[in-house]
């Protein structure tokens, strides 16, 4: 096939298969044995560990590393487990360089920290190559709690109620079950259809029943749950898009960055995604990192990412920054958009410098023109369809600190409640927090 | 430039580098190229009677213990002495002698513990031009139960008595080889003193089992599902020999023997200790059969730059300096005390003092909410573990009190008199002067 590498507009197989292939392998390579014992023998096994403490699920990591140096990697994989049933997508896309391993006293002391991540890649995957699921459940309790939405917060939940003796009825919308592991992360840190292999794998302790293509407010409704289940775990993540407010934003050519990054999750062949030739990203989070790299590994000649504030203040961390200029993607930061140009498709966006003035955020009045066929929107994600009667605060479901919503036996965590960052190990700790509280609730112990 | 020229019993070598009787030193081939990388001596693997030789196993000879990244610390063997005929080696080092004659040539023997023996071997051996005799009475392992090495060893009388025999049968040295499998060094050591020893080297290597297959439950090395005990070396043994190196150097019967110094000697560092504690040269093994003959460089420059930075010009110089410094427990002086500090600035917030400390010895390190680890004086014994765990070399160190500061533990101030156990009131040996 005749690469289309130069062609302009939004075109498919920009790049040969084979280059495709190799752009979207691993970012990151499995350890071999031997790396993993060389990479663990680094962790000096720290009294009260940083790093245990500011891995949102508090994994023993240095009894898993311990447990890796001694040659027993499945009962590693067993300490995290108990503590993040996701741990193998954790490891592969948790922003350890601002959790476990920024903290992790070797970077303080030489910069370079024990390859926490990689490590628990090790184990997890060593432990999930085994025929048999680690966990069985409980006694069965007659209890039967409802879980709505299938990503990181809800298949946590499910497993632990699973593993406590419930029958769990696991709702999504979307007919592949995973959320935003298989809709929403960059493919090069989920390779090789992994979101979906382990939710098979977590699916197999039993006890959980799936109900796909059931959307909240429209084939189920709360009132429903609540009448048919004795409790309901919400986990709907965030559904709306934040809308770039600016000139032109109607043009073709402006997309969701989140459509765009679940579009190409869910191509079986790279080569018939369209991508541009000159693409902007705007926004500055995890989303449009893995929006802007992506852009760039299809093949779009130039990637610019455009944040309207400072490095320092981008949502995405420096890693993720590093990784992304790493593969050719432009950043620009302080600028803003003001218009996107264009007859009918877009052409080029117009951005205004900002600078802070008094804590506020100001145009310079300087403008720059970036050439744009392909325009990326990534500025945020909001909720979306939150049953009537809950309370909402800061545009998240409220919560208590176990997952409680005001509403009588109704729970929530995950991207879609209050507190805690919107990242994926966060979500797995949320419903397993949720999942235990309604554990104690449903067998009279709360 | 320091001087590395070395004069063992009469021995000259151009450093103090000598290979140990071992796989290494068993044929012309590996000599030849050891001395080409500038080894400055070799003891030829052991020699024993004419006839037909010692036979090995055909499995697996040696076993090992890992450190971090497979780094070896310790290997295991159960290898004989030599397996090739003696024609043979004489022929080998009488050619290999000549073409090196600036290198120490010392052969190792072992035969059955019978005069005649002793001393037909010997003079043959002399013929190849060899500078002197090292007595296998080491090995721990197979030969042990033929009567023969540590069996012989392990008896100091036979030790006497094998010893004299040799000094009747030659006018070369007579290195008298330990094996370190016995309580106290000093007995075989004053017997080969007795016998007429111009020297002891050691040690030997330590009886034991380097690991058990536990899938097939048998000691490894494994030879057809079955295992024996073998003789222990490389870095894990230093500690060992040194103790017994220093116990003979400060013994007053046994002082002026010379002493080759042989256990885990890796590096230049480790070389400079042995010969601090009163050895005059140091044999390797373990070493060059891990990285190979090429490492003698580093010990040569090492050893070399050492002796520059403290001013010394030869190896003797250095040989037997830390002798004086080494004493019995009960001469210590108790009145010297020291605290433990954590540097801040160097401290990492591991936590490992903290968990040594609280777990395991005294109580006297603090930790805050942050993380800050401090030791608390009044607690603190000096112990040291909390230097030994730390990760950060030199960021823990021992601070001494000088007389008159307060000593927070105990309420009293440091006396500025040295004392120790044996003026102790606590000693029921001690009796007050009146």
């Amino acid at each position: 096939m005749q690469s289309r590498e130069r062609h302009s507009g939004i075109v498919a197989g920009r790049l040969k298969p084979d280059a495709l292939a190799e752009n979207f392998t691993d970012l990151h390579e499995p350890l071999a044995d031997h790396e993993a014992q060389v990479a663990a023998d680094r962790c000096y096994f720290c009294y009260d560990a940083p790093c245990m403490t500011a891995c949102p699920t508090s994994i023993d990591i240095p009894m898993f590393i311990r447990q890796i140096v001694t040659g027993t990697p499945k009962a590693a994989a067993q300490t995290i487990f108990d503590q993040n049933i996701l741990g193998g997508m954790c490891a592969r896309v948790c922003p350890t360089e601002t959790l476990c391993e920024e903290v992790c006293v070797r970077e303080i002391a030489e910069g370079k920290p024990v390859e926490i991540g990689r490590l628990q890649r090790y184990a997890t995957d060593t432990l999930m190559a085994e025929p048999a699921h680690p966990y069985t459940r409980g006694e069965a309790t007659g209890k039967t709690v409802a879980v709505v939405g299938a990503g990181p917060a809800g298949l946590s939940a499910a497993h632990r109620l699973a593993m406590l003796g419930h029958n769990v009825t696991l709702f999504d919308a979307r007919e592949k079950l995973g959320g935003l592991n298989e809709f929403g992360i960059a493919s090069y840190k989920s390779t090789d259809d992994f979101a979906q292999k382990e939710v098979d794998w977590l699916l197999s302790i039993g006890g959980i029943q799936m109900q796909s293509g059931q959307k909240l407010g429209q084939e189920i409704t709360l009132d429903g749950l609540k009448t048919d289940f004795d409790a309901v775990f919400l986990s709907i993540g965030l559904g709306g898009v934040n809308s770039l407010r600016a000139e032109g934003v109607d043009l073709d050519g402006v997309d969701d960055a989140v459509d765009f990054i679940a579009k190409l999750r869910q191509c079986d062949d790279l080569s018939t995604l369209p991508i541009g030739r000159n693409v902007v990203v705007i926004g500055g989070g995890m989303t449009a990192v893995d929006a802007a790299v992506q852009a760039k590994l299809l093949g779009a000649q130039n990637v610019t990412m455009a944040y309207r504030r400072g490095k320092d203040r981008m949502g995405a961390s420096e890693y993720e920054q590093d990784l992304a200029t790493s593969k050719g993607v432009t950043i620009l930061y302080d600028a803003q958009p003001s218009a996107v140009l264009g007859e009918g498709t877009c052409s080029e966006v117009v951005f205004e410098y900002t600078a802070e003035v008094d804590g506020s955020l100001k145009g310079t009045g300087e403008m720059i023109h970036v050439a744009a066929d392909q325009v990326l929107v990534a500025i945020g994600q909001t909720l979306l369809g939150a049953p009537e009667g809950l309370t909402i605060e800061g545009g998240k479901i409220a919560v208590d600190v176990f997952g409680k919503t005001t509403v009588e036996n109704v729970w929530a965590g995950g991207d879609c409640a209050s507190g805690g960052d919107d990242l994926t190990v966060t979500a797995v700790a949320e419903g397993r927090d949720a999942a235990m509280d309604i554990h104690a609730v449903l067998m009279g112990e709360g | 430039m320091a001087d590395l020229t070395s004069e063992f019993c009469g021995i000259k070598s151009p450093n103090p580098f000598w290979l140990a009787s071992a796989p290494p030193t068993d044929k012309e081939y590996n000599v030849r190229r050891a001395f080409e990388a500038g080894w400055g001596g070799v003891v030829w693997k052991t020699l024993g009677e004419e006839g037909p030789p010692v036979v090995n196993v055909n499995g697996p000879r040696y076993g090992a213990i890992y450190g971090a990244d497979r780094r070896l610390l310790g290997l295991n063997n159960i290898e004989l002495i030599t397996d090739r005929p003696l024609e043979v080696n004489l022929a080998e080092m009488t050619r290999v002698k000549k073409d090196y004659p600036d290198r120490a040539l010392v052969a190792s023997v072992m035969v059955p513990c019978d005069e005649k023996s002793w001393k037909d071997i010997l003079p043959r051996i002399a013929e190849t031009g060899c500078d002197g005799f090292e007595l296998n009475f080491g090995c721990p392992h197979g030969m042990a139960e033929r009567g023969m090495g540590s069996a012989v060893g392990q008896v100091p009388e036979y030790i006497e008595m094998v010893t004299r025999w040799c000094k009747e049968a030659t006018g070369l040295p007579i290195i008298v080889k330990l094996t370190p499998n016995i309580s106290n060094i000093l007995l075989p050591a004053e017997a080969a003193k007795r016998g007429g020893a111009d020297a002891v080297s050691l040690i030997n290597t330590i009886n034991s089992i380097a690991s058990v297959n536990l899938d097939s439950f048998s000691p490894e090395p494994m030879i057809d599902g079955k295992g024996t005990h073998g003789g222990y070396c490389g870095p894990a043994v230093k500690p060992i020999a040194m103790n017994m190196v220093a116990e003979i150097a400060r013994n007053p019967e046994t002082r002026d023997l010379s002493i080759s110094g042989i256990g885990g000697v890796t590096t230049w560092r480790d070389a400079a200790e042995f010969l601090a504690l009163g050895a005059g040269n140091v044999q390797v093994c373990t070493a060059v059969m891990t990285y190979g003959f090429k490492v003698v460089e580093e010990m040569i420059s090492g050893l070399s730059e050492y002796l520059d930075s403290k001013g010394m010009t030869s190896v003797a110089e250095l040989s037997g300096k830390a002798v004086p410094n080494v004493t019995d427990w009960q001469y210590l002086n108790l009145n010297h005390v020291t605290k433990a500090v954590i540097d801040q600035d160097e401290c990492i917030s591991c936590g490992r003092c903290y968990a040594a400390c609280e777990d395991t010895s005294h109580q006297a390190i603090s930790m805050t909410a942050d993380r800050v680890f401090e030791v608390m004086d009044d607690e603190c014994v000096a112990c040291n573990l909390c230097v030994n765990v730390c990760p950060i070399e030199g960021c823990i160190t021992m601070k001494t009190l000088e007389p008159g500061d307060l000593d927070a533990r105990t309420g009293q101030a440091v006396s500025s008199e040295s004392s120790d156990w044996t003026k102790h009131p606590n000693n029921p040996s001690f009796v007050a002067a009146e």
